[in-house]
């Protein structure tokens, strides 16, 4: 299955859960954002979105900025 | 001259005794941020919003957790949205990570090499945010009718930068941060422009509510003792506007009596 992680192509080896396309990408569920097709996951909804071939899945954090 | 009266500075329903809010971009490392913040006194600090990098140790602290969102008001900024759809998004992705507040600070750039903002598409994302319920500190112009215009929309502080942003050229168009202030309703701050201390004073003299910082402490050689430098521009801009100004006169004036020489 093939999917777009911010910006970049990932092929995933089956079908995954957000919750699990987080845990391989060694990202925590702490203090993110995540877009699903221009949509944003409320981080309750996380473990429980399926992912699907084509799916555009942005994931952001908190930098320095001014 | 006109008596002015101290009033405590409110944003969104939310009092703040310091109005000095400092950003926490070009910093060394998040501990000297930390320290710049707590020596500013400080008790907003803007962040950006972006995209995790993949593959990036998840042992590494983010920034959040040196800076608590529980301790201080964490504003996150929409820099580098160049549009009001892309500003819009980045709010909603902003109140999301931090667990559904809704205070951001709204910046719509519309030219990279003086990030001067494009005011049409600020409006149209002030009205949008505004009818989604978020709380709205907008960065604008100096246009006066601009400045009001966005009070009607509904934002909650309106930002007139005093010059570009990191320019570090201090408050070039007082006059017109007057203007705005003289018909402002919401918190006037001035966010971006400020080079060293007597522009945070200068602004705050005007009548400012608060000074909005960051590369002016960030990029400072010892950006914690700017930061104690800053904290003192605000307080004493601010205690000078209250305590109005003499005026200015062209001639002297002697400050010793004529009266009463034996000479």
């Amino acid at each position: 299955m093939h999917v777009t992680v911010n910006g970049e192509g990932l092929d995933l080896e089956k079908a995954t859960s957000l919750q699990q396309l987080l845990a391989h990408l060694n990202i925590g569920e702490g203090r993110i954002a995540v877009e699903l097709n221009g949509e944003i996951v409320a981080k309750s909804q996380i473990s429980r979105q399926a992912l699907v071939e084509g799916d555009k899945i942005e994931i952001v954090q908190a930098i320095g900025g001014g | 001259m006109k008596d002015v009266t101290d009033r405590p500075l409110v944003i969104a329903g939310t009092t703040y005794s310091s109005r000095l809010i400092i950003g926490s971009g070009k910093y060394q490392n998040f501990q000297e941020n930390l320290a710049a913040l707590e020596m500013s006194g400080a008790e907003i600090i803007t962040v950006a919003i972006r995209r995790v990098n993949l593959g990036q140790n998840s042992d590494e602290p983010s920034l959040l957790e040196v800076i608590s969102a529980e301790k201080y008001t964490i504003l996150p900024n929409t820099a580098g949205c160049y549009s009001a759809d892309d500003a819009v998004r980045t709010c909603r992705m902003a109140r999301e990570l931090l667990d559904g507040r809704k205070l951001v600070k709204l910046e719509v750039l519309g030219d990279q090499k003086t990030l001067y903002p494009n005011v049409t598409e600020t409006l149209a994302a002030a009205e949008a945010l505004v009818k989604d319920d978020f709380d709205v500190m907008v960065y604008t112009s100096d246009d006066p009718l601009i400045a009001k215009r966005l009070e009607e929309i509904g934002c909650v502080a309106v930002m007139p930068l005093g010059a570009p942003i990191g320019s570090g050229l201090g408050i070039r168009n007082p006059t017109n941060i007057r203007l705005i202030l003289d018909n402002a309703t919401v918190p006037i701050i001035v966010d971006a422009g400020v080079g060293t201390a007597s522009d945070a004073s200068i602004a705050m003299e005007l009548g400012c509510d608060g000074v909005l910082m960051n590369t002016a402490i960030a990029e400072a050689s010892k950006p914690v003792l700017m930061a104690s430098a800053m904290k003192k521009a605000v307080e004493s801009g601010r205690e000078a506007y209250l305590a109005g100004r003499m005026p200015r006169r062209l001639y002297a004036s002697a400050s010793s009596p004529i009266d009463g020489t034996f000479f």
